[in-house]
């Protein structure tokens, strides 16, 4: 959609050609693998599709710490509270670095937050689905937690320097996410039969939700090509959905638990597993606001931004009062130490 | 490790250890639970992390007092089992601990009150003649450090910040302020784990928090409040209503599936 | 009423003997909120031992428009490399 806004006929041909050799120049330095920061020149829609990418990319990670945070205070021991809240806590500061990444095209994080609070923004669809029991917690590590590794790994090499530099640190920190997942399901796969039912059920809540997650379909995929084109994405959708399957078809059968998907089967040929229909228009549905949290996400989100506000607001007047903010409250103030 | 503690003339009972380590442990497991309920409610995303990292030390904090009482009171119960299996009238916990984060400004008063509290305590614990709470002390000391300086400055630019912000945080010091007299006022167990050399000297804390909260308020703007006896201390088994709704929640999964392990 | 922040950038020395590092930017109300969280964000890995917190719009940045002008003209100076210079193998220490 965005390379109609590049076809649009610039005012004089003189100006056209000009643009359209720097638009060449442009692509040239992504084709040698060039990292574009963030005073170079960019075409618009390149800012503007990294600017989409990366706020849906951070309102993600801020409205997921919402489905795990609801399990904190009920963790069943203390190392398991600690393990989740180290967890969650990850997800804000990944929410923060992104949204450092996304102001350094020119855009701040108030305006962000704004578009997500208004409902204008997307953020991935699997966290408007509820935690029920604590195996979600479990499943969430394994299950989205891998499939958000196989989709921020290549992001980690994408073309705009400070996107990239993020996702190294993010992945970084989420190596342990998935494992402390899997461990769960593990404990909770070995444990009582009520333990192992409560298992299987995350697994069946959570497995095509999970799959959804690296979105439609490449024939249905909207910005797929440019995206390549640009090496914002690496691969494409059924890429990676594909791969995340073959890796983890495997872990569920160690676990003990069935994967709910009747037409699942190893392809010998193609060496690859071969799945069953997704609901697409679920997907649709989730993403349009229908899930089952959507309403609850948003709202708690909107109301930790409003319960705030005047806190916010004092800090900002402390440090006004206080002749600016680097003079306000030096960094080692030792009257206060 | 020997079942009491025989320093002079004063003995103390394996019981009494364990009591006292408990009020220690309790402030931290349920201080670190209240706050980590906030952790992606945040006025801020900065605030989230540094409530989180303030929370994880408590809880850290918690585990380690909670599994040297299971082992000096020898009974098979580990951090867990005094965790999640314990109802209220056995936690030991001061009452401030416990108080809800009815909003940021009362949580930044909780915290601001205990933090000094337990900065002083923790100083003073690193010489204490209990060997392995010194060395929990050493570590905690460093974390307590950190939480006073990020609630101190909290509370300054609250009681500093904007009108509102003012009458809220006045509002939570005056609710608040009667739990503190359970920090200072020491009862017969303090008195006797300070003679033995295990707790520190009651009077030292009291001056001390005293000095370093009259200072901090003052530079908040926030007039002292009155000291007011309030004897129904949690430390003692004595707390408010809201602990069992905390408890409720917190060990609810144990408490359903006995035996699990999770 | 103003209720945003000052937007930070954060530099981290890993360890010491290293430099001080960009690691990323944050908002905070005030210098020693920035380094709280500079230190609550960036440091919860052990990943510093000292941090510098600047306020972004105090950088100066060079214009990527005058790269060429900048940073070209050094391209050819060869000679301030020590490989430029042949000397003979049976000289040592130098």
């Amino acid at each position: 959609m965005y390379t109609q806004a590049l076809d649009s006929p610039a005012a004089g041909a003189d100006e056209a050609s000009e643009e359209r050799e720097r638009l060449e120049r442009f692509q040239a330095r992504i084709d040698r693998d060039e990292k574009i920061e963030p005073k170079d020149w960019m075409p618009e829609a390149y800012r503007q599709t990294l600017i989409r990418q990366i706020a849906q990319h951070a309102h993600s990670e801020i409205v997921g710490m919402l489905p795990e945070g609801n399990w904190i205070t009920r963790a069943p021991s203390l190392r398991r509270k600690a393990v989740l809240i180290a967890k969650v806590q990850d997800e804000g500061g990944h929410g923060m670095y992104l949204y450092s990444a996304a102001e350094t095209l020119g855009v701040a994080r108030g305006e962000l937050i704004e578009q997500l609070l208004s409902g204008r923004a997307k953020y991935s669809s699997i966290f408007n689905y509820p935690t029920l029991t604590w195996a979600d917690i479990g499943a969430i590590g394994w299950l989205v937690d891998g499939a958000a590794i196989m989709n921020q790994v290549p992001l980690c090499r994408c073309s705009y320097g400070p996107y990239a530099r993020a996702m190294v640190r993010i992945c970084k920190e989420e190596s342990f996410h998935q494992r402390q997942g899997y461990e769960l399901m593990l404990t909770l796969a070995r444990g009582s039969e009520d333990q192992h039912a409560m298992a299987q059920d995350a697994l069946n809540r959570w497995w095509w939700p999970s799959l959804m997650m690296f979105g439609p379909s490449d024939a249905h995929s909207v910005h797929t090509a440019q995206s390549m084109r640009w090496k914002i994405k690496r691969f494409t959708n059924d890429e990676l959905r594909q791969k995340f399957i073959d890796v983890t078809v495997p872990q569920a059968e160690y676990l003990g638990l069935t994967v709910p998907d009747p037409d699942l089967h190893w392809n010998e040929a193609s060496q690859h597993y071969r799945f069953g229909e997704i609901n697409w228009s679920e997907f649709q549905a989730v993403l349009k606001g229908e899930g089952p949290c959507n309403r609850e996400r948003l709202e708690a989100r909107r109301a930790a931004h409003e319960n705030g506000r005047w806190v916010r607001e004092a800090a900002a007047a402390y440090a006004a009062k206080h002749q600016g903010p680097a003079r306000a409250m030096k960094a080692g103030a030792g009257a206060l130490s | 490790m020997s079942a009491a503690v025989e320093v002079g003339s004063a003995q103390v009972s394996l019981a009494e250890r364990v009591e006292y380590l408990l009020r220690l442990a309790d402030t931290s497991l349920i201080a670190g639970q209240r706050l980590a309920e906030l952790l992606g409610h945040g006025p801020t995303l900065e605030e989230d992390l540094a409530l989180g990292n303030i929370s994880l030390d408590l809880i850290g904090q918690a585990r380690l007092l909670l599994a040297l009482a299971g082992r000096i009171e020898d009974n098979g119960r580990d951090e867990d089992a005094l965790a999640f299996r314990r109802d209220a009238p056995q936690f030991r916990n001061m009452s401030l601990a416990e108080q809800p984060n009815e909003d940021f400004a009362a949580t930044i008063v909780r915290q601001c009150l205990l933090d000094a509290w337990q900065l002083e305590t923790y100083e003073s614990l690193t010489g204490s003649r209990e060997e392995a709470l010194a060395d929990i002390a050493h570590k905690a000391l460093k974390e307590c450090r950190y939480h006073w300086r990020f609630s101190a400055g909290w509370l300054v630019r609250l009681g500093d910040g904007t009108e509102e912000s003012h009458a809220r945080v006045s509002a939570a010091l005056g609710a608040l302020w009667r739990f503190t007299d359970e920090l200072l006022t020491p009862d017969a167990l303090d008195a006797r784990m300070a003679v033995c050399g295990i707790g520190p000297a009651p009077s030292l804390i009291r001056e001390r928090w005293d000095t370093r909260v009259s200072a901090t308020l003052a530079e908040a703007k926030l007039p002292k409040p009155p000291h007011r006896h309030y004897p129904w201390h949690g430390k003692r088994g004595v707390h408010s209503e809201h602990l069992g709704h905390l408890l409720t929640e917190m060990q609810f999964l144990p408490r359903v599936y006995p035996g699990a392990t999770w | 009423m103003n209720e945003d922040w000052v937007l930070y950038e954060v530099f981290i020395r890993s360890r010491s003997g290293l430099e001080h590092k960009h690691v990323g930017s944050l908002h905070a109300a005030d210098a020693r909120m920035a380094i709280e969280h500079a230190r609550d964000a960036y440091t919860r890995r052990q990943e510093g031992v000292s941090i510098w917190v600047v306020p972004s719009s105090e950088i100066i940045a060079s214009d990527p428009g005058e790269a060429d002008a900048l940073f070209e003209p050094a391209r050819d100076k060869v000679y301030r490399h020590p490989t430029f210079y042949v000397i003979p193998d049976e000289v040592k220490n130098i």
